[in-house]
């Protein structure tokens, strides 16, 4: 078990308002002992950049219904890296087709959980996968 | 029943518990010690009669087409007519969604309903940075009148209604729609169809706003007062529990913040000075149809009842057309799984089911494929056949309101009933909708129904077929919706194009007069239709709006 409590950013990128899944989540990590910061809605790639790196986290969970996951997450990854957050844990959740997520993996994405993923798969994959800076 | 009856029926009752149900008890205990609904509502073993009265009937149920509507608006209920069948589409550029119209009219549709992308639902033309990536994803792009003059090619807006999806920009969508008949010739008294325009629901549940929440009630005002006015057929707001279930209440939160809501825009209108009768019978509702069979049914029966008792001895309207609640209904696109999806025709078909033996006036049926993406042509004609199968296959149409009278039925639509009413006393507790959105109480209560059914999920209190029991890993077999893929530079040409051939100076002076109109307290639509009319785009409409408004920022809640 990791020595302090796992810092979780849960952003909404895109214009979608779709945000039962991102809160249902964030609660769900909150109740598994991590610290979770959720950034409201329509948050551009920069602005989730500047809140992961205000908040110091080890994982940014991203969570996109309205199918610019392709356009947007790879960005977000992207800048992410260049803020000298490389080590920072990314997966995302939402309507995101089968085709879509080896690309998103390829990005950077660590994994994407789908409509129907148990919150507890959720938090093993975290806990099993990140690390600390 | 008399004192009498009661107690030979109450002895009875004992009678079969200590007897026939105790030893079947003991040869086999039930599945479940708790039995619940999709809402967690806990569900007795057996409804027997409480009470009948004639003069209880009368004042409860009642006769179809008659206060309090409970068995329905209609007097003959589905014998007269069927309900509108209503596929709900819309992706990718006018074109393409022109075609799919096409072919669901082909495929025997009786109605269009029309959905709009990202940034259309916020305002945003194609081509802003705020779109990047979300064009034609959820619905169609529509960023002027060109746009709308596409999507409504050929189609016969004279004969079918058109029900347009938009809430944030409705009047402005609502202008283009209603200047492409201008220009086409057909009377605006003939057309008829609804815009959702329903923005409270927006700050509670889809998050799909813009400006403030007072701004905002204004332009839906304006909306009402216009179409009082100038369109007697159109229903001007299509006052909506869909998105607020979706989000994840239950039934009767559904209910009650819907009927909320909808007592709300009364109460705006009536403040702009317009009289109930005048408006109230062109306000329409629309519902989610989940999985629990009954307690759906018992939520349009309540809704109905709650509508007429609020309409008429709150509001004091005289005209039954004001107190009668005419509902849309979708079956619950949350209740669909990614994991075997063929298994989504069963639980569409239930749902759909339910939404007709509680009386709805139109009824889009989901694909199975609509928790992997957009809908194929395939999965949206099976989704149509659902409900011509029911209509003309189950005879549930045959009679009007047949689950009338089943104990069970009548007592959950009294149990729904007295929850909305206990909200309503807390949302005016807060100081009224307004006060209680900026508090965050809806969205709370929202939040704590989503993550208690996810819960039940988790540690298997609820099964849900293929996501925690019965899974399989064999590999998805459904064929995907392939969109035009140029259909983006289809779109900014057009838009480019517009921007160039238009008089600017004409479009400039109109966005003045909008600006101005807003700024004051001037009905605003008569000034956004003549500025969509010199085809000024739907975002210098919105920014000019955005300006005068501002934009709103909630709280966010987990």
């Amino acid at each position: 078990m990791p020595e302090r409590k796992i810092r979780v950013l849960v952003a909404k990128p895109g214009l979608d308002g779709h945000d039962r899944g991102a809160k249902v989540v964030a609660r769900a990590l909150r109740d598994a002992g991590m610290e979770v910061i959720y950034t409201g809605l329509r948050q551009t790639p920069e602005m989730i950049v500047e809140s992961a790196l205000q908040e110091d986290v080890d994982v940014v969970g991203l969570s996109i219904l309205s199918g610019a996951h392709m356009a947007l997450l790879p960005v977000i990854a992207q800048k992410l890296k260049e803020a000298d957050m490389a080590h920072v844990l990314i997966v995302a959740g939402g309507i995101i087709p089968d085709e879509d997520i080896e690309k998103l993996k390829n990005a950077g994405i660590s994994a994407v959980f789908n409509p129907g993923t148990p919150t507890q798969e959720i938090v093993n994959f975290i806990n099993t996968h990140v690390t600390f800076d | 029943m008399s004192n009498n009856d009661i107690s030979r029926f109450e002895k009875s009752k004992q009678e079969w518990e200590e007897t026939t149900l105790k030893k079947t008890l003991s040869a086999r205990p039930e599945r479940a010690e708790k039995f619940i609904t999709t809402s967690s509502r806990p569900i007795e073993r057996l409804y027997t009669p409480k009470s009948f009265s004639p003069d209880e009937y009368l004042e409860k149920e009642g006769f179809p087409g008659q206060y309090p509507y409970t068995r329905g608006v209609h007097a003959t209920g589905y014998r007269g007519k069927l309900w509108t069948m209503r596929m709900f589409a819309g992706f990718g550029t006018a074109e393409e969604t022109n075609r799919r119209f096409k072919y669901l009219l082909e495929q025997g549709q009786t109605g269009l309903s029309i959905a709009f992308d990202m940034p259309t639902l916020y305002g945003y033309d194609t081509d802003a940075p705020q779109a990047l990536g979300e064009f034609g994803k959820c619905g169609v792009a529509i960023s002027s009148m060109r746009d709308m003059e596409v999507l409504l090619d050929g189609l016969p807006l004279d004969q079918v209604s058109t029900s347009m999806t938009i809430n944030s920009p409705a009047a402005v969508i609502w202008a283009m729609f209603i200047a492409v008949a201008d220009k086409r010739g057909i009377p605006r008294k003939k057309l008829a169809g609804t815009i959702q325009n329903d923005i409270l629901k927006e700050y509670i549940a889809q998050k799909e706003y813009i400006f403030p929440p007072k701004p905002s009630m204004r332009l839906v005002t304006d909306t009402i007062e216009f179409g009082t006015e100038h369109l007697p057929l159109w229903n001007t707001i299509s006052i909506s529990g869909y998105h607020i279930r979706e989000a994840g209440s239950t039934a009767a939160q559904e209910l009650a913040f819907t009927l909320g809501d909808g007592i709300e825009y009364v109460k705006w209108a009536i403040e702009r000075g317009l009289d109930v009768d005048a408006f109230a019978p062109r306000l329409s509702f629309f519902f989610n149809a989940h999985n629990d069979f009954f307690e759906e049914i018992a939520k349009y029966r309540a809704a109905r009842r709650i509508w007429a008792k609020v309409m008429r001895e709150q509001f004091g309207a005289k005209n039954p057309r004001s107190w009668l609640m005419r509902f849309h209904t979708q079956t619950a696109g949350a209740s669909l799984t990614a994991q075997q999806p063929e298994n989504n025709i069963a639980r569409v078909a239930i749902q759909a089911l339910a939404a007709v033996l509680g009386g709805t006036q139109s009824l889009h049926t989901n694909s199975m494929d609509e928790a992997l993406a957009l809908p194929s042509e395939m999965a949206v004609r099976v989704a149509l056949r659902t409900q011509q199968i029911i209509a003309h296959e189950s005879g549930v149409a045959n009679t009007v309101d047949p689950l009338g009278g089943s104990y069970f039925v009548e007592q959950l639509t009294d149990e729904m009933e007295a929850e909305a009413w206990d909200y309503f006393e807390k949302v005016e507790a807060l100081g009224g909708v307004l006060p209680a959105i900026e508090a965050g109480f809806f969205q709370q209560e929202i939040a704590d129904a989503a993550y208690r059914y996810q819960h039940e999920i988790d540690t298997r209190q609820r099964i849900v077929v293929g996501i925690n029991e019965y899974t399989s890993d064999e590999a998805l077999q459904i064929p995907i919706l392939e969109m035009d893929p140029q259909g983006y530079e289809v779109q900014v040409a057009r838009l480019n194009e517009v921007r160039r051939t238009r008089d600017n100076r004409a479009v400039k002076s109109r966005l003045a007069d909008l600006r101005a109109a807003a700024k004051g307290n001037k009905n605003t639509m008569p000034v956004i239709l003549d500025a969509v009319k010199e085809y000024a785009t739907l975002q210098e409409i919105m920014d000019v709006l955005r300006d005068v408004f501002g934009e709103y920022q909630e709280q966010a809640i987990i």
